[in-house]
């Protein structure tokens, strides 16, 4: 803690500035490019402070007795800690996948903390009664809660080294008849949701890394719309790796009852260090019929440094299933972690359902990404679009696999998928593994891919209108990623649309 | 007895019929070690995701054949090609056939790998050459190890093979179940030009498995053009690997006829060598029952400046399956690469299976590559428009899917192999169209 303290001081300074600018951003919301210019100074990774709060943290090591502590720990029912040892015995019987197009150091899992909490953890009943320093690094991380709540309307649940710390708007909510809380609130206070719908989606034996998530989960978010309502706010989760040496492993569960629509944002950000740090989190989406659930994700977990020292291994599991009529909509904006591997997917098991899939992954430095997407078509008319944005820099490699599978029942299922990749640097790579497999005569499938690099000429229209280098490809870059940032609130677009710029700052050869 | 132990013991039987002191040899027994390791590869290898040899594997095959099939002239006469003069080399259950043969030494060599394994005279050639560009996996290890007969063509610098060169494989029924596994060796020197028809053909209704391997070296400024033709019976199946290795301004063109057969699995791999290669993969599967065809390509760019048109088109009926699992390498070093791949797809039942696969893993920034793949129906619009003008739907539908292969067929070059695989192709499709296809 003490070596941190010197030099994150001086960066703690130079963060404030750029925290209150995008402050600024979100008020005035006219960006220009000298703005970019600007935030571009601040080089380093903007949201790596640490934050001095005392956290009560675990032996590290994983075995029976830990899975135990952590399930008495958050005062768990029975059922589910039984349903905790279920998942880490299926765990261990399991050996990590190794198919993905990433190189890295396989983490130690006996060397991992798996419950890390901020200390003073009282129960909130309003803002000001949080920890001013908890605040405080959240003002930092330019989603201060105050100013979301003018600004946007946004609650928000904030889920720091895995434990839920605030959840805002809990009483607008409550009118409608939201439940919107943390996870292990809602296995004590709403167990029969929970249990019902736990692992229906990603069952515990999905894979490995669902299957440690479901032993050893601490804390996510839970949210469930009733009938007929529709949601009147962004529902915000704000995930943050603090403490060292810890995992993160937390586990969102959003059910969208009959005719419901709800929006739901998730942020991520982890402090600088020099050891890789282990993400591991489980997201299952339930939407009922006629139900419709936009779930977006910026992340923006700490990458590692040039050198591709450090830098957080992000290994999620994303499922998402769709009733009768239902629609599920996946967008993310992937600019952080050193290794990700991540498949939002949906299963379209209702007819008439539709799944949508947005991307935009960018990697720089010595970054890898193996992301993209399953649609599994069961139902009859059944429609999916994928959208996918790769862009390359530095040394890093990015990889888009994705499955459309379109079962012998699935009568005219419909997907278009496209995977555009741009390539800046001659060290980096790019690559597509799509999967297709048919078997209805009445499917149609479509599939593009594209790999490319900026064009000089695009270049040179800008710069003969005078507009520099840096900026122009700025701007070339924006319009690739137009279609997806398009599908983002705005708040969160024009967050990734920085956050675009910063990733890619300097691979500019 | 497993089919991998009796190709074990086999291969001892087989030391005992060929020259051990040689080099050959020694590349076969370090090939026989590989496959002993490796095996059969099985669905849980990534390539073989979709595809299953264990129902090939199962039968009880004789790797040697026995005696020398007696086979007529006029009763194969159908499986040449008509109306042009080639040369031929015809293998009957692995065998050569001298009779129905044509070959020639005359500046060209198309003759046989025995002999050119055997002659002193091929020596630098097989040196050079055999075995170099395929790779360590099981199936072709296992061929290696077993190579001892096929196809041999050189044709030196300057030359041109002055007719197109058939190859011939047929089984016959004289032995129960039968494997086969040709080695075909071509080398064609700079500035040579040849064009090669392949073709697998059991006449019997035993099952066979071929297992064949082809190396093919294109230099600088050279020309190949390669027609492959799968039409067996349902009870043949063929795993067909093909290497090739391009060195810089040459032309090969690879054009995949599939229309028949139990399960054919062709691996095709292009490396290229040099600068300004162009590479050129075709595909026509029509396929129905429950037949099998996995097509599994690789191009390997290495150096700038290439290029490679990939296309393959499939049309799957009743319970059949369809692999395409196409895969495109760009090295950091090939810049300017221009990469396309397309497969097209219509599946006319709900019992056929399609599997696509196209990947592309891209190391150099300045390329323009681009996959597309699509899976889908004909276009009812289309058949309503045709069918209100008197054309009767079978013959409209057949009329849609010749139009929907048609960009493959144009780049047939030799004319006979034109009129032959239309006539194929409108047998397939059931019907007589009132033109010449």
């Amino acid at each position: 803690m003490d070596i941190h303290s010197v030099d994150m001081n001086q960066k703690q300074q130079q963060l404030k500035t750029v925290s209150h600018q995008t402050i600024d951003i979100l008020k005035v919301m006219a960006y220009t490019e000298d703005d970019l210019k600007k935030e571009l100074e601040t080089k380093e990774y903007e949201y790596g402070f640490y934050t001095d709060i005392e956290s009560d943290t675990f032996p590290v090591g994983l075995n029976e007795e830990i899975v135990r502590a952590i399930s008495k720990k958050k005062e768990e029912p029975e059922w589910m800690t039984e349903w905790r040892l279920e998942a880490f015995k299926v765990w261990v019987a399991m050996e990590e996948p190794e198919w993905a197009n990433v190189k890295y150091e396989k983490p130690n899992f006996q060397d991992i903390s798996y419950y890390s909490a901020p200390n003073k953890k009282p129960k909130y009943d309003s803002i000001d009664d949080v920890d001013p320093e908890l605040l405080d690094t959240f003002k930092r991380l330019g989603i201060s809660l105050d100013e979301q709540k003018k600004l946007a309307g946004v609650a928000v649940d904030i889920v720091m080294d895995s434990v839920s710390v605030a959840t805002t708007f809990k009483k607008t909510l409550a009118e409608k008849g939201i439940i919107f809380c943390s996870i292990s609130e809602a296995i004590k206070e709403h167990s029969e949701l929970v249990k019902k719908y736990i692992g229906s989606v990603v069952p515990t034996k999905d894979n490995f890394y669902a299957a440690l998530n479901s032993a050893v989960f601490s804390d996510g978010s839970f949210c469930y719309i009733p009938k007929g309502v529709r949601c009147p706010m962004e529902l915000s989760t704000y995930f943050r790796i603090n403490q060292a040496g810890t995992g993160q492993f937390e586990r969102t569960l959003v059910i969208a009852d009959e005719g419901s629509y709800v929006s739901y944002l998730e942020g991520c950000t982890a402090p600088s260090r020099d050891e890789n740090q282990l993400h591991a989190a489980v997201v299952e989406l339930i939407a009922l019929d006629d139900a419709e659930i936009k779930y977006s994700t910026v992340q923006n977990w700490y990458p590692g440094n040039a050198e591709g020292k450090g830098g957080v291994f992000n290994f999620v599991t994303k499922r998402g299933i769709c009733e009768k009529n239902a629609k599920i909509s996946w967008t993310q904006v992937e600019t952080g972690s050193a290794v990700t591997w991540k498949y939002p997917s949906c299963v379209l098991k209702g007819d008439n359902s539709v799944g949508e899939f947005y991307s935009i992954a960018v990697t720089n430095n010595y970054q890898q990404a193996d992301t993209g997407t399953k649609m599994i078509h069961l139902g009859k008319n059944t429609k999916s679009t994928i959208i996918s944005k790769g862009i390359s820099a530095g040394k890093s490699q990015n990889s888009y696999r994705g499955l459309v599978q379109i079962n012998s029942r699935a009568k005219n299922a419909r997907n278009f998928s496209q995977c555009d990749s741009l390539l800046m640097g001659n060290d980096c790579g790019a690559h597509t593994f799509p999967y297709i497999e048919a078997k209805n005569k009445t499917a149609q499938i479509e599939h593009e891919a594209t790999t490319s690099k900026i064009g000089e000429d695009q270049i040179f229209y800008c710069n003969q209108r005078g507009i520099d280098t840096e900026k122009a490809i700025a701007l070339i870059v924006n319009g690739f990623s137009k279609e997806v940032l398009n599908k983002l609130p705005m708040e969160f677009a024009v967050e990734a649309q920085k956050l675009l710029e910063i990733s890619l700052e300097g691979s500019v050869g | 007895m497993e089919l991998k132990e009796k190709l074990l013991s086999s291969f001892i039987a087989l030391e005992n019929q060929v020259d051990i002191d040689s080099q050959v040899h020694d590349i076969r027994s370090e090939a026989i070690k590989n496959f002993e390791v490796m095996g059969f590869p099985s669905k849980k290898m990534e390539a073989w995701k979709y595809t299953s040899l264990n129902k090939v594997l199962k039968h009880d095959y004789s790797i040697f054949p026995k005696k020398e099939a007696a086979l007529e002239f006029k009763d194969v006469k159908n499986y040449f090609l008509q109306d042009i003069d080639t040369y031929k080399i015809i293998f009957v259950d692995g065998k050569y056939s001298s009779h129905l043969s044509e070959t020639t030494h005359d500046k060209i060599d198309v003759c046989l790998m025995s002999s050119a394994l055997t002659h002193e005279k091929y020596k630098p050639v097989i040196d050079a050459y055999f075995n170099k560009v395929a790779v360590e996996d099981g199936m072709t290890s296992l061929n290696t190890a077993f190579s001892r007969e096929g196809a041999y063509i050189h044709i030196p610098k300057h030359k041109l093979a002055d007719k197109p060169i058939e190859i011939i494989h047929f089984s016959t029924s004289n032995e129960a179940a039968i494997m086969l596994q040709p080695r075909n060796l071509i080398v064609v020197d700079e500035n040579a030009h040849v064009q090669i028809v392949e073709r697998h053909q059991s006449l019997a209704s035993h099952p066979v498995f071929t297992n064949s391997v082809t190396e093919i070296f294109v230099d600088k400024r050279a020309y190949v053009d390669y027609y492959k033709i799968q039409n067996d019976n349902e009870e043949a199946s063929l795993v067909d690997n093909t290497f090739i290795e391009q060195q810089q301004e040459s032309y090969c063109a690879v054009h995949t006829f599939s229309f028949g057969g139990d399960i054919i699995r062709n691996n095709l791999n292009f490396y290229q060598k040099g600068e300004r290669i162009d590479s050129v993969l075709n595909g026509v599967t029509i396929l129905e029952g429950k037949q099998h065809v996995d097509h599994n390509t690789l191009v390997n760019h290495i150096e700038p400046n290439c290029e490679s048109h990939q296309d393959y088109k499939g049309i799957f009926d009743e319970k059949s399956t369809g692999v395409f699992n196409g895969k495109i390498i760009v090295e950091q070093e090939a810049q300017k690469t221009n990469a396309f791949q397309s497969n097209n797809n219509i599946l006319l039942s709900d019992n056929a299976t399609i599997n696509s696969k196209p990947q592309l893993e891209i190391f150099a920034d300045d390329v323009k590559c681009s996959h597309g793949c699509t899976i889908g129906q004909l276009d009812d619009a289309a058949l309503f428009y045709m069918r209100s003008r008197g054309i009767a739907e079978k013959e409209a539908r057949a009329l849609l899917m010749y139009a929907f292969a048609n960009n493959v067929l144009e780049n047939v070059k030799i004319p006979q192999l034109k009129s032959r695989i239309n006539k194929l192709i409108a047998r397939k499709l059931g019907v007589s169209l009132g033109f010449d296809l």
